[in-house]
């Protein structure tokens, strides 16, 4: 319970390196900054192990509490978005899709309208975007929320009530945006593919829908929904763990929050932009 | 009506050092040896940045001593873990501001330690949170969030939080901070039923710690002080004795409170 967020707080412990005095030499400072962000990426990692330590062993603890908590975070990073979601999903298909197809019906490429719509909507815009959009709505969110919790002392206070802070606080968080990424991208991709093929209507691309939507399914194989769902989770939880450690995992007073929330989110975008690297190597082997 | 009987021990720290809440690099208190008993009425005096709140932290077991060692009910702080869960819950805590939680009612701040640790059924648990606020005159804030409500409520809200368990040992970070005089007599008055055994918690006795910068409201014979002066604990014996009117910090705080 306490350990949990302590061993935490003993991982992020990185305030006293960035404090100390400024260093002689551009070698010390990089030297510094190296240090940093290996120090980072330890505390981030040991976060997310313990994280889902505590999602193993109590995902079913206090459930008449913890599961609305679970379906309410769902909801902030998934559902609720949704409108928004299909406002971007109809620009996206206005925009690039419905130009791309143009293009390529007009260079009379249009055999490769299926292959090149999965690699751009389904396997990187669709998941990248989204996660981008759920970071800057709900991560930041989570950082503020989680930050002005720490600094209020309302994380002492659930541990004098017994209450494990990373099982109250964290896991419905985390839970919540790995779902609501993949429901989300999911939403992205259809609606964006839908209108791409209105707009293709529109400028009177000599493409039917059945032979759009065909290519595409052709193009499609198990092994995109399997990397895409499992990417998508990704981006989710690797979102909430960064979020959440920046909020939650070390001590912080209120003037500190803004300057965190910053960081949480440029750690979010290379989190993501990591994870998207590791896929994109995942596609090229098999 | 009879003082309870003394009987074991439910505090025991040994050579503990007190670090700061906010820089565990910080030692605040040297060498605490302090024995708490089942059925004592404790108060810890002492000016204020003595360290009364880290003292207090560190006696829940929400802080971990570098050095000495702190025991609860028999089980060593440093070790408690989800194992001791049962033991950590014999312990009630109020923070000097309350420290409530900001999004949630009065309400759903006293339910939440029944509804994440006790199986009970929503209309069971509202049925408790109703009874507690009654006892602390809450029930016409029950609704409101805590930041629209004056500190009074919300230090007896978190009050209310903190006996909702019904812990044996409840300790209190300086109750009486900031409350007028007759708010602070209720506050006192409510505390020596609790520790004599209110009859909502079926009279069972609860042992009884709090922290003060203002010893007046506290001037009974059943009492127990301690003082906490230039980073030393002392025990200092019940209210009027020789060693209490002795005390450097019991003669700062009585003398700062008559010139206040």
């Amino acid at each position: 319970m306490r350990g949990n967020l302590a061993k935490a707080v003993e991982l992020a412990n990185l305030q006293r390196f960035r404090h100390a005095p400024l260093p002689r030499s551009y070698t010390d400072y990089i030297g510094r900054q190296i240090f940093l962000v290996l120090l980072t990426i330890q505390g981030v990692a040991a976060f997310a192990l313990i994280t889902l330590g505590v999602i193993l062993k109590k995902f079913g603890q206090a459930h008449g509490l913890m599961h609305p908590r679970i379906r309410q975070e769902i909801n902030r990073a998934g559902t609720s978005l949704l409108p928004m979601f299909m406002f971007v999903a109809l620009a996206l298909g206005f925009l690039v899709i419905g130009q791309t197809v143009a293009a390529l019906a007009k260079v009379g490429a249009t055999s490769y309208l299926g292959s090149t719509m999965v690699i751009v909507v389904v396997r990187e815009l669709g998941p990248l975007l989204t996660a981008m959009l759920v970071l800057a709505r709900v991560g930041t969110a989570n950082v503020i929320e989680l930050g002005t919790a720490r600094a209020l002392g309302e994380v002492e206070a659930l541990e004098a009530l017994g209450i494990d802070p990373v099982h109250y606080l964290i896991m419905p968080r985390v839970l919540g945006m790995a779902l609501g990424v993949f429901a989300l991208t999911i939403y992205l991709i259809i609606g964006a593919l839908a209108s791409g093929c209105l707009c293709a209507f529109l400028a009177n691309v000599p493409l039917t829908p059945s032979d759009y939507f065909r290519q595409i399914a052709e193009a499609l194989n198990w092994l995109d929904f399997a990397l895409l769902a499992l990417k998508t989770m990704a981006f989710g939880f690797f979102i909430a763990i960064v979020t959440c450690y920046h909020g939650l995992a070390q001590p912080l007073r209120l003037e500190d929050v803004s300057r965190v929330a910053v960081r949480a989110v440029t750690q979010g975008i290379i989190a993501c932009l990591l994870i998207d690297a590791v896929f994109i190597v995942l596609y090229l082997l098999t | 009506m009879s003082e309870p009987s003394i009987s074991p021990v439910v505090l025991e720290m040994r050579g503990v050092r007190v670090t700061a809440l906010r820089d565990p690099s910080l030692v605040v208190l040297e060498d605490v040896n302090w024995t708490v008993q089942a059925g004592e009425f404790w108060v810890v005096a002492g000016v204020q940045h003595a360290g009364k709140s880290d003292l207090l932290l560190h006696a829940a077991g929400l802080l971990t001593p570098t050095e000495g060692n702190c025991r609860l009910f028999g089980c060593d702080t440093r070790e408690f873990d989800e194992t001791q869960i049962r033991e950590r819950l014999r312990v009630g805590f109020t923070f000097a501001d309350g420290k409530l939680f900001n999004q949630f009612t009065l309400a759903e701040n006293v339910a939440l330690p029944l509804r994440y640790h006790r199986h009970h059924t929503e209309a069971e648990t509202a049925r408790a949170v109703a009874g507690l606020l009654e006892l602390l005159e809450l029930t016409p804030h029950a609704n409101l969030t805590p930041g629209n409500v004056a500190a009074v409520w919300r230090q007896r809200a978190a009050l209310a939080r903190a006996l909702a368990l019904q812990p044996e040992l409840l300790l209190l970070d300086n109750p009486n901070g900031g409350l007028t005089a007759r708010h602070r007599r209720w506050l006192v008055d409510f505390l020596d039923q609790l520790w004599r055994g209110h009859e909502f918690f079926g009279g069972r006795p609860i042992t009884l710690v709090a922290t003060t910068d203002d010893l007046y409201p506290w001037q009974q014979p059943h009492r127990k002080f301690a003082a906490l002066h230039d980073g030393t604990f002392s025990e200092i014996g019940t209210w009027g004795g020789a060693e209490f009117n002795r005390h450097q910090a019991v003669s700062e705080l009585l003398t700062g409170a008559e010139g206040a």
